[in-house]
């Protein structure tokens, strides 16, 4: 299921340049330059503290970047002089700990910025909020709030709520982290399926089973640098450097690599 | 002298329970019943306040509190909002008047707007305005760092979760930051609610018309009339009658919140 990485289209979906991150002293992005092509799925591995999130968090300025530029298909999103609440719109963003807003049921969820934010009316809105609930396998829940959802119906409402702006990418921070591993499986099942339909995605995950089926390239973090980046089959089944070495021998630990090689079906 | 611990517990208990019977005792015989009654009870003296200490008293201290409420809530977010602005001056302007309005009595605060300004500006300042103002300016000094506080007890995932969907910071705020936050400040808020009811009764210093009579200053209009307590005593139920139910619905709230968690 893997696709042609790379398509040379004209513009890359993003492209960060020279892009520095610090938190007072602490410099937690050293220099990264990458892009993302449209269509192209992009895991990114690496251990704790790497900066994953930090960068992700970047793309869509929820973090201003301390130097360097991010651009999504051509639009410089670190011009002081762009409407970031405009770009921001056009991409999706899915959070390690869900974030669903908990006074609004599972629809209203969906449909409270369609309505603020795109000016959609509240039948279009519902209209394209049920319609992203049943792509993600939790329509009958439409009117539950968060709290009496599981945590894997929560993430998948919160990818509903994501793609109900009809958004160029997305951007996914471990998603399936704060669930019960029973629950992993819907959640990686949605995004399969997003991946599949040619969704633009950048993965944070520690989900290497998922990252070595579904991702066109694979990106290994450390230390606020991109330390090797390629396809799936290398840089998890062939890495170059020590340090991703070492990374992935203490992430697949005997048990997770049985699961890993067995290999789940795609969905 | 040595006691054993049930023999020490019998005692205590029977020193506590002979001081309460010979307390009740004295009252019981030494009290001039009659003249308590009177002064207190006196049945006719407190049917004569009806129907008016209901239908113009209560009804006036309600309106005067909720009129003083919505204002001093609405300066209160605005207040909550300005404390947390990231301008210096607003957040200056609204801790300068938080600390003012906290620290002065609301006495100082009605004698100002309903002699002081009056006076002062030659106007003539309709009462309900006063009252509102007046209830209100101090109120929103304590609601706002009440709201302050709600607003900041949202997790922080929210405000990004909303930029993320392309929500700007103001739309952020009013959909999603502030209808969280009213939910977590609404027992704070009921009881700051049931303390605008009482200090509602400050109202009696001003000038007031027969019909703008609120509970105090018809307690004690009638106190003189009367000559007997009753009337005050009467008003205190009146109090009752609206501060009860409100602290009941916030023990209530306050258990639901408790819950959620
Ligand atoms: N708002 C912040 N203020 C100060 N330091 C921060 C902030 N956000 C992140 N950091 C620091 O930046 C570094 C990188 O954090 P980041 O969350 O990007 O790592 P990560 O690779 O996502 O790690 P994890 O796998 O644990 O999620 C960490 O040392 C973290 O403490
Ligand atoms: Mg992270």
């Amino acid at each position: 299921m893997t696709k042609v990485a790379g398509t040379k289209a004209d513009e890359a979906a993003i492209r960060v340049e020279g892009l520095h991150k610090s938190f007072g002293d602490l410099e937690v992005l050293k220099g990264i330059d990458f892009t993302v092509s449209p269509g192209e799925v992009v895991c990114v591995i690496g251990p704790s503290g790497s900066g994953k999130s930090t960068l992700l968090r970047c793309v869509n300025l929820l973090e201003e970047p301390t130097a360097g530029t991010v651009a999504l298909s051509g639009t410089e999103l670190t011009d002081p002089d762009v409407d970031i609440d405009r770009v921001r719109r056009r991409i999706g963003m899915v959070f390690q700990s869900f974030n669903l807003f908990p006074h609004l049921s599972a629809l209203d969820n969906l449909t409270i910025a369609q309505r603020r934010v795109l000016g959609r009316t509240k039948d279009e809105a519902k209209r394209i909020g049920r319609a992203n609930l049943l792509r993600v396998g939790v329509s009958e829940k439409e009117s539950a709030y968060p709290a009496q959802l599981s945590g894997g119906q929560q993430q998948r409402v919160a990818i509903a709520r994501a793609l109900s702006m009809d958004p160029e990418l997305m951007l996914f921070d471990e998603p399936t982290s704060a669930l019960d591993p029973e629950l992993v499986g819907d959640v990686l099942a949605v995004m399969r399926r997003l991946a599949d339909e040619g969704m633009t995605m950048m993965v944070v995950t520690h989900e290497m089973s998922f990252a070595r089926e579904v991702a066109d390239r694979v990106v290994f973090m450390d230390g606020g640098v991109i330390v090797e980046e390629g396809s799936p089959s290398r840089v998890i089944g062939d890495p170059q450097h020590q340090r991703t070495r070492t990374f992935l021998s203490r992430v697949l630990d005997p048990a997770a690599a049985e699961v890993t090689e067995d290999g789940e079906p795609p969905a | 002298m040595s006691m054993s611990r049930r023999q020490r517990t019998r005692t205590v208990r029977g020193v506590q329970y002979g001081v309460l019977a010979l307390v009740v005792a004295a009252v019981a015989f030494g009290a001039n019943w009659g003249e308590i009654r009177r002064a207190f009870f006196d049945l006719d003296v407190a049917q004569a306040q009806f129907p008016d200490i209901i239908t113009t008293a209560l009804v006036n201290t309600v309106v005067y509190t909720l009129l003083g409420f919505g204002f001093g809530l609405a300066l209160g977010l605005i207040l909550a909002l300005m404390r947390l602005s990231s301008v210096p001056p607003y957040r200056w302007l609204a801790i300068g008047y938080i600390e003012f309005f906290r620290g002065v009595p609301a006495l100082l605060v009605f004698i100002a707007l309903g002699f002081g300004v009056p006076i002062a500006f030659q106007v003539v300042i309709n009462q309900y305005v006063t009252v509102m103002l007046a209830l209100g300016l101090v109120g929103a000094a304590y609601m706002a760092e009440t709201i302050r506080a709600g607003i900041q007890a949202v997790p922080k995932g929210q405000v990004e979760a909303a930029r993320s969907l392309g929500m700007s910071q103001g739309r952020a705020m009013r959909s999603i930051v502030i209808p969280q936050a009213f939910r977590i400040v609404l027992p704070p808020l009921t009881n700051e609610l049931i303390l605008l009811t009482k200090d509602s009764s400050l109202v009696y210093l001003l000038g007031l018309s027969l019909g703008q009579y609120e509970l105090a200053k018809f307690g004690r209009d009638a106190l003189n009339e009367n000559r007997s307590l009753t009337p005050i005593l009467v008003a205190g139920l009146c109090y009752l009658i609206i501060t009860l139910p409100l602290g009941h619905l916030v023990r209530r709230l306050e258990a639901r919140t408790a819950k959620a968690r």
